[in-house]
């Protein structure tokens, strides 16, 4: 049995949000997950995030495919229905979940096996669509599931614990995501929850689709010597861009910023990003500057973190093919149905 | 002198045209089976073509029938021979006293023709260079000049002719005339130069009636139109292309909201058949009627989906329709081949509903009842026409929709029943029928939630991969296949005039050619008890029309007999007692097939004839 119920006690002084849930409330079961696995880490900060934004837990839809990655939507949101579908797949999905109820928040949640091989197709056209989603990819460069065999995400050079050498090249999905239009592209780290959980908050503000990548060691398969996913590689490699502060559209700004530090973007539902530039002079709103920077950057071997692209205002899918503002799935008879007298007249017509 | 004698015939012939891909024959031809629908005799035309988009052959073929009868018949009694080409094996295919229509612009020696034909030269290119100087007009004009010449020599009712001209360039004014000039330089050139009328020729009565013409992939759109589909995600393939172009179609007509102007649907043309039916199973899973039209290769791509949303319970329609198979097989053919690998898709032990239309009609019918089932049992729900429903016009019953209707969306707890404390289990079998409850994603702050997974779950939906709860999740699996026996469309039985101890089962596309094919077997002295399936699983009654004959043919477009084999799979049948009668060349099935095929059989069983017919 790998069902583990979390017991319901919890301090009465826990913290509430805005809606009175407390942090408990955004959470699921019982990881079964190896312990120190970079995959809790972010499911931790989904659930704080969660939490900070005052979603209301039944609200979310979590979409996952196969893996360990795909696993975690058991773990947060216990109240929100879930669906762990099958191995590559999670994107088609999650694109027909948001077309029959456009009202609800779609979290995808994927691996780097998932998304850069058996589903880089459907990774790439659900982007490309539009769809309204935080599309995670939990990436450790190796399938731990089946124990250890490198990912498509895995670096040429770097090597498996059992001592394999990856000559394949690998594919970068932030990049990938940048050139396919998704309008919010961002890359973390498990291990930064204080770089993560803004931006998955900001990500899921945004309207359009929201990839982030992170980067989330697997203790059992990748965490050693010689590879470029462990907790040491990424730690002395990381070269962030930018910090968020996430402040959603009812919050005033409290924060004092030291002038030409900060850049502010409002997103289209009033949520302000604010970023704190850090080294260079990153603009999150270029696209093309960000594709070229992460290539430059990576071609020395750094792993580039932050928000790497924003577009402020994007439009979704839904504004694409101009669909109802109630949910299809809300609608009934009245709406569908065209009724016998339209039937009789289209008989008329084919005669 | 032609060794037989010309066929002589009014209103019950087949006219075959041969043309090249790409010429604009199609409108043409459709126009001149149109017309013969409009003079009042039922027509049947079928469009044989190529996997090509120019230059390769294809054939139009119009069955005319005062008797109704509008399966394929097999041979053809006036060749339109517009395709050099073929022109060898066109004349080769005229029955014996047939007529054939050629453009004699360029000579060609009597070593080319039959002399048990009536030959029929018309300078068509002469004539079209003579009158026009645009290429691409003497080639688009061609066509009606030949339609015109058919007027004549079928004595057809040339107002009928003029005014489908005006209707078809409603809208484009300016190219009415020039289409009916053509139409009377042919008319003209036949009355003057040909005998007018030919033995075979056309009346004008009143036998249509309040019937309809139109495809079976239109027809099943609109089905899904007004079954209250929202959501078709689809990948192009043939012959299943013309389906989710007609929903989009019909959706822009009929589904626009007249106020905010907004879609009250949604329709993606996905990467791949993987995807299309990832995004129905999302969002039927999400509560949103969707469906994905596909043929075999796409159902071949589906399977592991296919596979979750038996397991996982989750209402999708799939329109199939089929082509011959197996691979790329012939894929502008048409073949009843994917019955099998559509009742058990997927691995490891599923089944599944499929519905089996006869015409446009019931495609229509069935493509809307399809989304109440897949509701009702939570399941993938098949509807399976083939290239000869989906892609040709039929001449059938007028569609009819009982407003009264309301859909029926199957057990889906409510928020309300949630708040009042009742138990939900999403595989709990609460009525015994093995259908659970599910609710839709965001209806409850706190109860109602589960996770949907292929993987196996216990009846509150947790995951588990003991053994007690796995069986149970699939014996009650099978319950719930038992009670789709007995909501799915009845198989229909037509008995002969006398008790007889053989039957015949068929299904979808076969039933015009069974239904002449019963006559003609009759007029040779036996009888058979009919019996036309129209779902999977089976209804009881098909064990007991087995049972109650002695012998029972089983009728089908496919080498292997998949349904012979799914009702002695199915219904625990003594396989003997099954008959096959396959055709498989990918043409339609015709009556001359099936009378040919069961008399031989009969005969073989001998079986002598209750009375002898001269």
């Amino acid at each position: 049995m790998t069902y583990l119920a979390k017991p319901k006690f919890h301090h009465p002084d826990l913290p509430k949000n805005a809606l009175g849930f407390t942090h408990r409330d955004y959470e699921g079961t019982v990881s079964t997950l190896c312990a120190g696995c970079g995959h809790d880490s972010i499911t931790a900060s989904i659930i704080q995030a969660c939490f900070e934004l005052s979603i209301e837990p039944h609200r979310v839809a979590k979409i996952s495919g196969i893996g360990c990655s795909s696993k975690t939507p058991t773990y947060f949101l216990g109240n929100s229905h879930g669906f762990n579908s099958v191995h590559g797949r999670m994107p088609s999905v999650l694109t027909g979940a948001n077309l029959a109820n456009r009202d609800l928040i779609y979290l995808g949640v994927s691996g780097d096996g998932d998304s850069a091989s058996i589903g880089l197709g459907q990774f790439a056209h659900c982007l490309r669509r539009g769809v309204n989603m935080v599309y995670i990819v939990e990436n450790n460069g190796v399938y731990g599931l089946t124990k250890g065999q490198f990912s498509a995400t895995a670096d040429r050079g770097s090597k498996s614990k059992r001592g394999f050498v990856n000559t394949d090249n690998s594919i970068d999905l932030a990049a990938m995501a940048l050139q396919l239009g998704a309008s919010f592209v961002a890359r973390s780290f498990s291990g930064d929850k204080h770089q993560l959980v803004p931006i998955i908050k900001a990500a899921i503000a945004h309207r359009g689709a929201a990839f982030i990548d992170i980067i989330s060691p697997c203790v059992a398969f990748n965490n050693h010597p010689g590879s470029t996913k462990s907790f040491d590689f990424v730690r002395e490699h990381n070269e962030a861009v930018n910090r968020l502060d996430f402040i959603s559209s009812r919050m005033p700004i409290e924060i004092d910023y030291q002038p030409g530090t900060v850049e502010i973007v409002t997103q289209h539902d009033g949520s302000r990003l604010a970023l704190r530039k850090i080294g260079a002079d990153y603009d999150p709103t270029d696209r093309t500057a960000a594709m070229g920077f992460l290539q430059q950057q990576a071609a020395k071997g750094q792993i580039v973190t932050g928000l790497l692209y924003v577009h402020p205002d994007s439009e979704d899918l839904h504004a694409h093919l101009r669909t109802a503002e109630a949910p299809l799935n809300s609608l009934g008879e009245k709406d569908l149905c065209p009724g016998s007298a339209v039937l009789d007249k289209i008989n008329a017509g084919l005669r | 002198m032609p060794t037989a004698a010309p066929i002589s015939r009014v209103n019950d012939f087949v006219v075959r045209f041969a043309n090249v891909n790409g010429s604009g024959s199609a409108s043409a031809n459709e126009m001149f089976a149109r017309a013969i629908m409009r003079m009042g005799i039922p027509v049947g035309p079928r469009n044989i073509f190529p996997s090509n988009i120019q230059g390769l052959p294809t054939w139009y073929e119009v069955r005319i029938s005062e008797a109704g009868h509008l399966g394929a018949r097999g041979g053809t009694d006036l060749m339109v021979a517009m395709n050099p080409q073929t022109f060898d094996k066109d004349i080769a295919a005229i029955e014996p006293g047939g007529y054939l229509l050629y453009d004699s612009t360029k000579p060609l020696p009597a070593s080319k023709f039959r002399n048990d034909i009536t030959v029929i030269g018309v300078p068509l290119t002469a004539i079209c260079n003579r009158e026009y100087t645009d290429p691409r007009q003497r080639q688009l004009f061609k066509n009606i000049i030949y339609i015109g010449v058919l007027s004549a020599l079928l004595d057809m009712d040339v107002k009928v002719i003029e005014q489908l001209i005006g209707e078809q360039y409603k809208g484009k004014e300016k190219l009415i005339e020039p289409n009916i000039k053509a139409l009377h330089i042919g008319r003209d050139y036949a009355t003057l130069n040909l005998t007018c009328p030919l033995p075979i020729k056309v009346r004008t009565v009143d036998k249509v009636g309040d019937r309809i013409f139109i495809e079976g992939n239109s027809a099943a759109a609109l089905g899904a139109v007004y079954g209250g589909a929202t959501v078709c995600a689809w990948y192009p393939i043939t012959p299943s292309s013309s389906l989710a172009d007609a929903f989009t179609r019909h959706c822009a007509k009929l589904r626009i909201d007249p106020q905010t102007k907004k879609a009250n649907y949604a329709i993606i043309q996905a990467e791949d058949e993987l995807a299309s039916i990832g995004m129905v199973i999302g969002a039927a899973w999400n509560g949103a009627r969707s469906f994905t039209a596909t043929s075999g290769p796409g159902i071949s791509l589906m399977q592991e989906f296919i596979g979750l949303a038996y397991f996982a319970e989750i209402p999708s329609v799939i329109f199939n329709v089929q082509r011959a198979g197996p691979s790329t097989g012939m894929p502008t053919r048409t073949q009843q081949c994917d019955l099998i690998s559509c009742a058990y898709a997927s691995h490891g032990d599923t089944k599944h509903v499929m519905l089996l239309p006869e015409n446009p009609t019931e495609a229509f019918e069935f493509g809307a009842q399809a989304f109440d089932l897949a509701d009702r049992l939570q399941t993938p729900v098949f509807v399976m026409l083939d290239l000869d429903i989906g892609m040709n016009h039929h001449l059938c019953r007028p569609m009819v929709w009982d407003d009264a209707k309301k859909y029926d969306r199957g057990k889906i707890m409510t928020a309300a029943e949630l708040e009042a404390g009742k138990d939900f289990g999403r595989y709990l079998d609460v009525d015994g029928d093995g259908i659970p409850y599910r609710t839709y994603p965001g209806t409850h702050p706190t109860r109602g939630s589960f996770f949907t997974r292929g993987t196996s779950r216990d009846r509150y939906a947790k995951y588990t991969e003991e053994g007690a709860p796995y069986v149970d999740n699939m014996q009650r699996l099978l319950r719930k296949f038992e009670t789709a026996k007995d909501i799915v469309p009845r198989p229909l039985i037509a008995n002969a005039a006398k008790p007889t101890k053989f039957g015949v089962i068929y299904f979808g596309s076969t039933a015009p050619a069974m239904d002449e094919a019963i006559e003609m077997i009759e007029a040779k002295g036996h009888t058979l008890d009919r019996m036309r399936v129209r779902a999977f699983p089976f209804h009881s009654s098909v064990n007991s029309f087995v049972a109650d004959h002695d012998f029972v043919f089983v009728v089908e477009q496919n080498r292997d007999a998949q349904m012979r084999s799914l009702i002695v799979n199915e219904c625990n049948i003594d396989p003997v007692r099954l008959v096959s009668v396959l055709h498989y060349d990918g043409t339609p099935i015709t009556a001359r097939f099936i009378e040919k095929a069961i008399t031989e059989k009969l005969d073989a069983l001998k079986v002598k004839p209750e009375k002898v017919v001269s």
